[in-house]
C-alpha cells in the first residue's frame, strides 16, 4: 500500500477513566484504503481507543482527525454522518429487531430510500445467511450470524471507515475464517478497516500495517511481514516498555 | 347473563384505561429507563384543559387537552429529565417525584384543591342495547378509544423509521446512538406519545367520573405503574398487558367478592401481583435484550 494523507489522523490521544488512564498519548494514522490493525491484550486499551475515535468515550487530551477535519466535540449520534462505522466488541446488534429492521438501523443517516433497498440486497448478496433469516429476530442467530450482521449493519451506512473491535471475540475458528475473507472484500470495496484483535497471528495475512498496543500505548509499530519477523513482538505485546517503528530502523 | 356481560365490558373498559396509563409510562421507560410519576400530572393538567375550556365546541376541548398534555410532556423532558439524562435510574425517580408533586402543587396554588364538577360528553353516559344487553355507551367509548391507539401506536413503533428507532433505542440506547440514531429526536418523541395517551385518559376519566381534582392523575399512575411491573418494566406489550390485567382484576374483584370483602378488593388485587413478581420476577413479558441507558 502506497501512503497517502490519512483518512483517519489520531495525535497525542489520551483517555482516562478517573485516575486509570487507558490510553496514554497514542499516534495513529491510516491512509485511505489500508487496513491497520492494532493488536495486544486485554486492558491493553484497544477499546477505549476506537471507542474514542467512535465519539464514545470522551478525550482527555490530545485530538481525532477525519479526512482532514477535526472529531473532537461532534455528538455521539453524528459521528457515523461523517463516514466511520464501528462494529463494536459484543456486537451489540437489536436483538428483539429483524435482521431487516437491524440493517435498516445502520442506514438511519442515509436520506435515499432507493439506495438503501439496493444496499439492503447487496448486503443480502454478499452475506446470504443474513438473507435468508432475513425477517427472523436478529436474538436467534449464532454468534457468527450475528457478526456477519454487525458488519452488514456497519456497512449499509457507507462509511469511508470500518472500525472493528475484535470482531473474532467468542467465535468458532471456522467462523472467524470467514469473518476475514468477508473483511478482504469489504477492503476490495475501497473501505478503509481499523481491525482491533487480540490474536495477532489472525491479523498479519490481513492488514497493512500493526500496532501492537499494550498499556495504553504502542510498543511496537510496522508493516505485518516487519512485526511478524520481529522478535521483539512478545514482549510489546506483554507490555515491555519500548515504542520503535520498524521500518524506522 | 346480563349482569355478567356488564361486568365483563366493564372490567375491559376500566382494563383498557390502566393498559393506556402504563403504555404511556412503558414508552418513557423504554428510551430513558425513567420511571415517570410525572405522567399522572399529564393527565390531571389535560383534564384542567377541558375544565378550562369547557363550553366551546368538543373537538377543540378535546384538541386543548391533547396540546396540554404534550407541551407539559415536552417542557418536563427539557427542563427536568435532560439534564439529567445521564445520571442513575434512582435519581430519575426521585426527579420524577419532584416534577410531579411541584405540578400538582401548583395546581393547587393556582386553582385550589377543590374538587370541580366537569359535565364533558354527557351524552356517554348513555345506555344502549347490544344484543339484548344494556351498556354503558362510556364503556364502548373507552374500550374503542383504547383499540385505535393500541393498533396506532403498534403501526407507530412498527411501521415509521421513527418507531424502529424508538424500538432500537428502547433494547441499546448507545448502540442506537453510534448509528445515527439521535437522542433528542427519540426521546422527546415519546414523551409527546406519553402526552398524546395521558390525554386520551384524561378525557375518558373526566367522562367518566363528571370530576377534576389534583390528584387524579396520581392514583392513576400508581395503579398503571404495578401494571408495568407486573408486565415486565420494558416491554411495551408487556406494560399494556400488566395496565390491563389490574383494571381489569379490580373490577371482577369488586363483582365477585362477597360485599363485605369488597372494600379489601386492593388488597386482593396487590397479592395477586405479589404472587406474579414472586414467579415471574421479570414481569409476565419480560423486555428481550436491556442494555445500558445512553
Amino acid at each position: 500500500m502506497t501512503k497517502r494523507v490519512p483518512l483517519l489522523c489520531v495525535s497525542g490521544l489520551v483517555v482516562r477513566y478517573g485516575a486509570v488512564t487507558a490510553v496514554r498519548g497514542v499516534d495513529l494514522a491510516i491512509g485511505e484504503g489500508e487496513i491497520v490493525s492494532i493488536v495486544g491484550p486485554n486492558g491493553a486499551g484497544k477499546t477505549s481507543l476506537v471507542s474514542a475515535v467512535a465519539g464514545m468515550v470522551a478525550l482527555t487530551a490530545g485530538s481525532v482527525a477525519f479526512a482532514g477535519e477535526p472529531l473532537a466535540g461532534i455528538a455521539l449520534e453524528d459521528v457515523v454522518s461523517q463516514g466511520i462505522a464501528l462494529v463494536p466488541e459484543g456486537r451489540h446488534i437489536f436483538a428483539s429487531l429483524t435482521v431487516t429492521e437491524n440493517l435498516l438501523l445502520g442506514a438511519t443517516v442515509r436520506g435515499d430510500a432507493d439506495g438503501v433497498r439496493a444496499d439492503l440486497d447487496r448486503s443480502f448478496d454478499m452475506f446470504p445467511i443474513l438473507g435468508a433469516r432475513r425477517r427472523q429476530p436478529a436474538g436467534q442467530l449464532s454468534g457468527g450470524e450475528q457478526q456477519q450482521l454487525a458488519i452488514a449493519r456497519a456497512l449499509i451506512s457507507r462509511p469511508r471507515l470500518l472500525m472493528l473491535d475484535e470482531p473474532s471475540l467468542g467465535l468458532a475458528p471456522a467462523v472467524v475464517d470467514r469473518v476475514y475473507v468477508l473483511l478482504r472484500t469489504v477492503r476490495e470495496g475501497g473501505v478503509t478497516i481499523l481491525l482491533i484483535e487480540q490474536n495477532a497471528e489472525r491479523v498479519f495475512g490481513l492488514a497493512d500495517h500493526v500496532h501492537v498496543m499494550s498499556g495504553g500505548e504502542f510498543g511496537l509499530s510496522g508493516t505485518a511481514a516487519e512485526i511478524k519477523a520481529d522478535r521483539r513482538f512478545d514482549a510489546a505485546y506483554f507490555g515491555v516498555h519500548m515504542h520503535e517503528t520498524v521500518g524506522d530502523r | 347473563m346480563e349482569h355478567f356481560v356488564q361486568t365483563l365490558v366493564d372490567a375491559v373498559s376500566v382494563g383498557s384505561l390502566y393498559a393506556l396509563t402504563a403504555l404511556g409510562i412503558g414508552l418513557i421507560f423504554g428510551v430513558m429507563r425513567l420511571i415517570n410519576f410525572a405522567h399522572g400530572e399529564l393527565i390531571t393538567f389535560a383534564a384542567y384543559a377541558l375544565l378550562a375550556l369547557f363550553g366551546l365546541p368538543t373537538p377543540v376541548m378535546l384538541f386543548g387537552a391533547i396540546v396540554v398534555a404534550v407541551a407539559l410532556a415536552l417542557i418536563t423532558e427539557r427542563a427536568a429529565f435532560r439534564p439529567l439524562r445521564n445520571a442513575d435510574p434512582t435519581t430519575l425517580l426521585i426527579s420524577s417525584f419532584a416534577v410531579s408533586f411541584f405540578l400538582q402543587k401548583l395546581l393547587i396554588l393556582v386553582v385550589g384543591s377543590r374538587l370541580k364538577g366537569l359535565d364533558f360528553l354527557p351524552t356517554l353516559g348513555r345506555q344502549i342495547a347490544i344484543m339484548g344487553v344494556r351498556l354503558q355507551l362510556l364503556q364502548i367509548t373507552t374500550i374503542l378509544v383504547s383499540a385505535v391507539l393500541l393498533v396506532a401506536l403498534t403501526w407507530f413503533l412498527r411501521s415509521t423509521r421513527l418507531g424502529l428507532q424508538m424500538r432500537a433505542a428502547a433494547e441499546d440506547f448507545r448502540m442506537a446512538r453510534v448509528l445515527g440514531v439521535r437522542a433528542n429526536r427519540v426521546i422527546a418523541v415519546a414523551f409527546a406519545l406519553s402526552g398524546i395517551l395521558a390525554a386520551a385518559v384524561s378525557c375518558l376519566i373526566v367522562v367518566q367520573t363528571g370530576v377534576v381534582q389534583p390528584r387524579m392523575g396520581l392514583q392513576l399512575v400508581v395503579i398503571a405503574f404495578v401494571g408495568t411491573v407486573i408486565g415486565g418494566l420494558g416491554s411495551l406489550t408487556g406494560a399494556a398487558l400488566g395496565g390491563f390485567l389490574v383494571g381489569a382484576a379490580s373490577i371482577l374483584l369488586q363483582a365477585l367478592l362477597p360485599p363485605d370483602l369488597r372494600v379489601f378488593r386492593e388488597a386482593f388485587v396487590f397479592v395477586a401481583v405479589a404472587l406474579i413478581l414472586l414467579f415471574r420476577p421479570q414481569g409476565l413479558i419480560p423486555a428481550r435484550g436491556l442494555k445500558e441507558r445512553i
